[in-house]
């Protein structure tokens, strides 16, 4: 990749280069150098707490967060406060699952000098405005960070429109494979943060001097600055090739196809005696993921029946305690559509969920 | 001689605040392992044959079809060995 000049290392080069072009023309970056391959969302959130974070952030200073967000969203700030002694403020989230935009706008404040929310939170589904936050956000002086794992692979995302100054995805919840994600920064903020990671690909140079005893070392031009070692080339190409596919679909088309499913997911389960939905019951603020629990079982027990009937689902905390806390549910199982489910597997799903509420 | 080991091939906790315990048995294993285990425990329900709710010396737990089991209320690693041990072996 970019170093040797052989015929295959040329090809494996040019399909990699022209799978990014593809993916930042996807989700609307000015230019295919905004974005950068990683392993996944945690490492495009590590990558903006640890480059931009500990180099931009200080005592007094405060990160804005949601009580809404996944683990990858709060863990890689609290670790990053420790050492730099920075504030985290949590905005609250309603009891329906929805943002308290009024908690979240009044905890932006000059001190905020970064604002971390998900676009769609993984656990109920619920759509927020980023773009309003956004805006708010730079009306403030603060930078905005959007996790976008869950919105990505499920709506046309455009990082212009939206205004966001980060954004990061994965591959493997867009039909991609596992191990490849995304991070898009504004090529401004990315041009001013140093490397994460240190190795090959990601110098231009490093050059010893025998009279000082040291490496002079200056960095790769963006993107590859944030892309040390030899990357994930065959998961760059397939989430390129996954991206083109759901353009085929039509990204509207995917957003209410998971829309009509949930409306007639969340009809047949309100029929369900034992079965609890969480989320809010305006079901247009949400899309293709439905928390629920089954009265006297517990998540893993309404999973593992269901895996018997190669329904898969998850079940527990997923990776987002805060909000489980805040509906007080010590698990919840979660059902979730995607452009490949049909409703005759909602009927199914819904049999089978009638059928364990009878144990 | 059988040992647990010959039987399961992880041990974890659950994902969720009720920090219970999933037993996985090892695919191969999964059908006599199921089998010694409601020969052993006292069934209390069950529902097509898919999750079975048990008793062992006054422990409950859960028995899956698809091979697993999870046990909730159990105190340390001794005293699940010693549960699986009586139901396995």
């Amino acid at each position: 990749m970019h170093r040797a000049v052989h015929t295959l290392s040329l090809e494996a080069t040019d399909l990699y280069e022209k799978s990014r072009e593809k993916i930042a023309e996807f989700i609307n970056a000015k230019t295919p150098s905004e974005l950068v391959f990683v392993r996944g969302t945690t490492e495009a959130i590590n990558l903006v707490a640890y480059s931009w974070g500990l180099n931009n952030l200080s005592n007094g200073d405060e990160v804005l967060v949601s009580l809404m967000e996944h683990h990858s969203n709060i863990v890689p700030w609290e670790l990053t406060a420790k050492i730099k002694g920075f504030t985290i403020k949590y905005a609250r989230v309603n009891p329906d699952g929805t943002l308290d935009y009024d908690d979240f706008e009044n905890k932006l404040t000059p001190k905020t000098k970064i604002a971390c929310l998900s676009h769609v939170s993984n656990v109920t589904g619920v759509i927020n405005d980023v773009k309003r936050i956004a805006k708010i956000a730079h009306d403030q002086g603060s930078l905005m960070l959007v996790d976008g794992a869950q919105s990505v692979p499920h709506m046309a995302v455009d990082v212009q429109d939206l205004d966001t100054d980060f954004l990061a995805f994965s591959g493997h919840k867009m039909l991609g494979p596992t191990g490849i994600g995304v991070f898009y920064g504004k090529k401004e903020l990315l041009e001013k943060m140093p490397p994460f990671q240190g190795g090959g690909e990601m110098i231009k140079e490093v050059a010893y001097s025998q009279a000082k005893g040291q490496c002079a070392i200056s960095w790769n031009e963006l993107p590859w600055k944030f892309e040390a070692g030899t990357p994930n080339i065959a998961g760059a190409i397939g989430l390129a090739e996954a991206v083109k596919y759901l353009e085929s679909l039509g990204m509207d088309n995917v957003l209410s196809h998971e829309k009509a499913l949930t409306l007639y997911a969340v009809g047949l389960m309100k029929q369900c005696n034992k079965v609890a939905v969480y989320g809010p019951s305006d079901l247009s603020k949400k899309c293709g993921i439905i928390p629920f629990s089954v009265k006297g079982l517990s998540s893993h027990d309404v999973a593992l029946f269901c895996d018997n009937y190669g329904i898969m689902m998850r079940s527990g905390f997923h990776c987002a305690q805060p909000l489980h806390q805040i509906f007080k549910l010590e698990s919840s199982a979660r059902a979730s559509f995607y452009v490949y489910n049909t409703e005759k597997e909602v009927d199914r799903f819904v049999e089978v969920l009638k059928e364990v509420e009878q144990f | 001689m059988a040992t647990i080991e010959d039987y399961v091939s992880r041990i974890e906790g659950t994902c969720g605040a009720e920090k219970d315990v999933i037993v996985i048995f090892k695919y191969e294993k999964k059908e006599e392992a199921i089998t010694n285990i409601l020969k052993k425990a006292t069934l209390k329900n069950t529902i097509a044959g898919i999750i079975y709710e048990l008793k062992y010396q006054d422990t409950s737990f859960r028995l899956y079809a698809s091979g697993k089991a999870i046990f909730r209320s159990v105190k340390n690693k001794e005293e699940l060995n010693n549960l699986l041990a009586g139901l396995l072996l």
